[in-house]
C-alpha cells in the first residue's frame, strides 16, 4: 500500500502514539484487503462499546486512548450493555459492570463521538449523498449502508472504524471501489416471507456468500424485514452487501434458499419451545417499527416480560408521537442505549429461554449470553404472548 | 506465497480448524477456550498456539476479543489464515500478534499439532 509522506510520518510515530496506533491498524487492514492507498471518509460508526464484549482490556484501552485521541470526522457509536435510566429494574446488574460501562461511555464521549449508543445509525440520521465513503463497524449498519443506503463501506472492525474516526481515512479496497464483482445469486424460494424468514435468509446468505451477493425472488420487503436481513447476514459471515435483482445474471453461481435451507438455519438457532421473556430489537427498532408495534398492541397486554430495544433518539421521537404510551400500557419495557445482543439485562440465573423474532439476537443469546431461544415472527409473538 | 499482515517472529504448536472463527461469539476472551460446540476445536484453547483457520467471521467487536486475549496472556502466538479479514487483521495489529495469509495449498499442508516457526522478516514458515 502506498502512503503519502504525511501518512508515513504518522505511521513512524512522528505525530504521537495515538496516530501511530491508528495508522498501524489502517496499514494492516489495508494489506489484508489489498488496498493501494488510503482515502478520506465522512462518517465512522464504532463498535466496541458494551463492557460485556470488550471487557477490562477494552475498557482500559479506551480510557488510555481517550486521554489524547479525538475523532476527526462525524463518529457515532454502537449500543452499550445497559440503559443507565433503568438499572434499578434489573437488580442483578453489579456495580462493577455499571462502573466499567460508565467509563467506556465517558471515554467515547471524551473522544468526541455523538452519544448515539445505537446499532441503527441509519434510523437516526439522514444518510449522506450516494456513494459517500463511510466506515461502519456494526455489521448490520454496514450492510444497510451499502445495500439500501447507497453508501460505501467495508464491513469494518471495531479497531479499523476507530482508526478511521481518528484519522478520517480508510483503506481503498473491496466494497469501496466501483467495480465490485458479485459472483453469487441467492434465489429466495419462500412465498410471503416475514421478517424472521428474511433474518434466516440473511444468515444463510452470510454463510455462503463472499463479500457481496445478489438476491432474487424478493419483492420490496418492508423496513422490519430489511433490517432483519441485514442483521442476519452480518452475524454469520463476511458478506457486507446485497442487491435485490429481478433477472439473474447467467454467469453468477445460483444457490437456492428454500424450505430445507430455512429449516437448517431455524434448527441451528431455535433451541426452545417457549421463552420466559420476550425481546424485540436486534437491530434496535426504528420509528416505523414502533409505530407498527403500538398498533398491533391496541387493546392487548403482554403476558410476560417484554424488553423492547430502540435508540434514545428514536425513543424520544416515538414518545412525542404516543407510540411509547401504547407499548408501555401493554406492558412492554422500552430500553435505549443497549440491545438484545450481549446485554447483561438478560440473566441466565433468571432466564432459561428468550422468545424473539431476531436471528442476530438468537445467535448471540445462544452463543454468548448462554440462554435458549424460541424464534417466532412478531405477528406470532403478539398472537401467542398477549391477551 | 504468503502475505504478511502483521510482522513478527513466533514459534508454537499449530491449532487448526477448517471453520471460520467468530471471535466474539466463540472464544472466551479470558481463557482463550473455544466455547461454541459447533467448532471442531470446541473446548480447546487458542492460548500460545499458532492458530490456523480460514478467516474471521461475525461481529466487528471480535477485534477486541483478540486484544483482550493478548492482555489476558491467552492469545495465540501467531495466526495463519487463508483469507484476511478486517477483524482479525486489526485485532492482531493492535495486539502485536504476527499474522500471515497463505495460499490454499500451504494452508492445506499445515497440520494440527505441527511445530511451526514464523519469521515475517525472512518471509518463512518452518515446519
Amino acid at each position: 500500500m502506498e502512503l503519502t509522506s504525511e501518512e508515513n510520518a504518522a505511521l513512524n510515530g512522528e505525530h504521537g502514539d495515538t496516530l501511530q496506533t491508528a495508522y498501524r491498524i489502517l496499514v494492516a487492514t489495508g494489506e489484508a484487503t489489498n488496498a493501494e492507498k488510503l482515502i478520506p471518509i465522512k462518517w465512522a460508526h464504532l463498535s466496541g462499546v458494551n463492557y460485556n464484549t470488550i471487557g477490562d482490556a477494552g475498557e482500559q484501552f479506551l480510557r488510555e486512548l481517550s486521554k489524547d485521541a479525538r475523532v476527526k470526522v462525524k463518529a457515532t457509536v454502537n449500543p452499550m450493555g445497559i440503559d443507565f435510566d433503568h438499572i434499578s429494574e434489573f437488580n442483578h446488574i453489579d456495580d462493577e459492570f455499571i462502573k466499567k460501562q460508565a467509563s467506556i461511555r465517558d471515554s467515547y464521549i471524551r473522544m468526541g463521538v455523538e452519544p448515539t449508543f445505537s446499532c441503527t445509525p441509519y434510523d437516526i440520521f439522514d444518510l449522506p449523498e450516494k456513494n459517500t465513503q463511510v466506515s461502519f463497524a456494526e455489521s448490520n449498519a454496514a450492510i444497510f449502508a451499502n445495500s439500501l443506503g447507497g453508501l460505501k463501506t467495508n464491513k469494518e472492525s471495531a479497531f479499523s472504524a476507530l482508526a478511521s474516526a481518528i484519522t478520517g481515512k480508510s483503506p481503498y479496497s473491496d466494497l469501496r471501489k466501483d467495480d465490485i464483482t458479485t459472483p453469487m445469486t441467492i434465489r429466495m424460494k419462500m412465498d410471503n416471507p416475514n421478517e424472521l424468514d428474511f433474518g434466516m435468509l440473511g444468515f444463510f446468505a452470510g454463510k455462503v456468500g463472499d463479500t457481496s451477493v445478489n438476491i432474487s425472488g424478493v419483492s420490496q420487503p418492508n423496513r422490519r424485514s430489511c433490517k432483519a436481513l441485514c442483521g442476519g447476514m452480518g452475524t454469520s459471515g463476511t458478506c457486507a452487501k446485497f442487491q435485490f435483482i429481478d433477472s439473474e445474471d447467467e454467469k453468477s453461481e445460483k444457490v437456492d434458499f428454500g424450505k430445507e435451507e430455512m429449516n437448517e438455519v431455524f434448527d441451528e438457532l431455535n433451541t426452545a419451545e417457549k421463552g420466559d421473556i420476550i425481546t424485540l430489537g436486534s437491530p434496535q427498532l426504528g420509528l416505523e417499527e414502533l409505530s407498527d408495534l403500538s398498533k398491533m398492541l391496541k387493546g392487548k397486554s403482554f403476558e410476560k416480560r417484554c424488553l423492547i430495544f430502540c435508540s434514545r433518539a428514536v425513543q424520544e421521537q416515538a414518545r412525542t408521537l404516543d407510540y411509547i404510551n401504547e407499548i408501555e400500557r401493554a406492558g412492554g419495557e422500552i430500553l435505549s442505549d443497549c440491545c438484545t445482543c450481549l446485554t447483561p439485562l438478560i440473566d441466565t440465573n433468571e432466564t432459561d429461554a428468550v422468545t424473539t423474532n431476531s436471528i442476530k439476537g438468537a445467535y448471540y443469546l445462544n452463543n454468548s449470553t448462554g440462554v435458549n431461544v424460541n424464534l417466532k415472527p412478531l405477528t406470532k409473538i403478539i398472537e401467542d404472548e398477549t391477551k | 506465497m504468503s502475505k504478511i499482515i502483521v510482522q513478527g517472529v513466533a514459534q508454537g504448536t499449530v491449532l487448526k480448524t477448517t471453520s471460520p472463527i467468530n471471535f466474539l461469539g466463540a472464544v472466551d476472551k479470558k481463557t482463550g477456550v473455544i466455547h461454541d460446540k459447533k467448532y471442531d476445536i470446541f473446548e480447546k484453547s487458542v492460548k500460545d498456539t499458532v492458530l490456523v483457520f480460514p478467516h474471521g467471521i461475525g461481529s466487528s467487536v471480535g477485534a477486541y476479543t483478540i486484544y483482550s486475549l493478548k492482555s489476558n496472556q491467552s492469545a495465540p502466538v501467531a495466526m495463519i489464515c487463508q483469507k484476511a479479514d478486517l477483524t482479525v487483521a486489526s485485532g492482531c495489529a493492535l495486539a502485536n500478534i504476527p499474522m500471515i495469509v497463505v495460499s490454499n495449498e500451504e494452508f492445506n499442508s499445515i497440520q494440527d499439532g505441527n511445530q511451526i516457526t514464523i519469521d515475517t522478516k525472512s518471509e518463512k514458515i518452518f515446519n
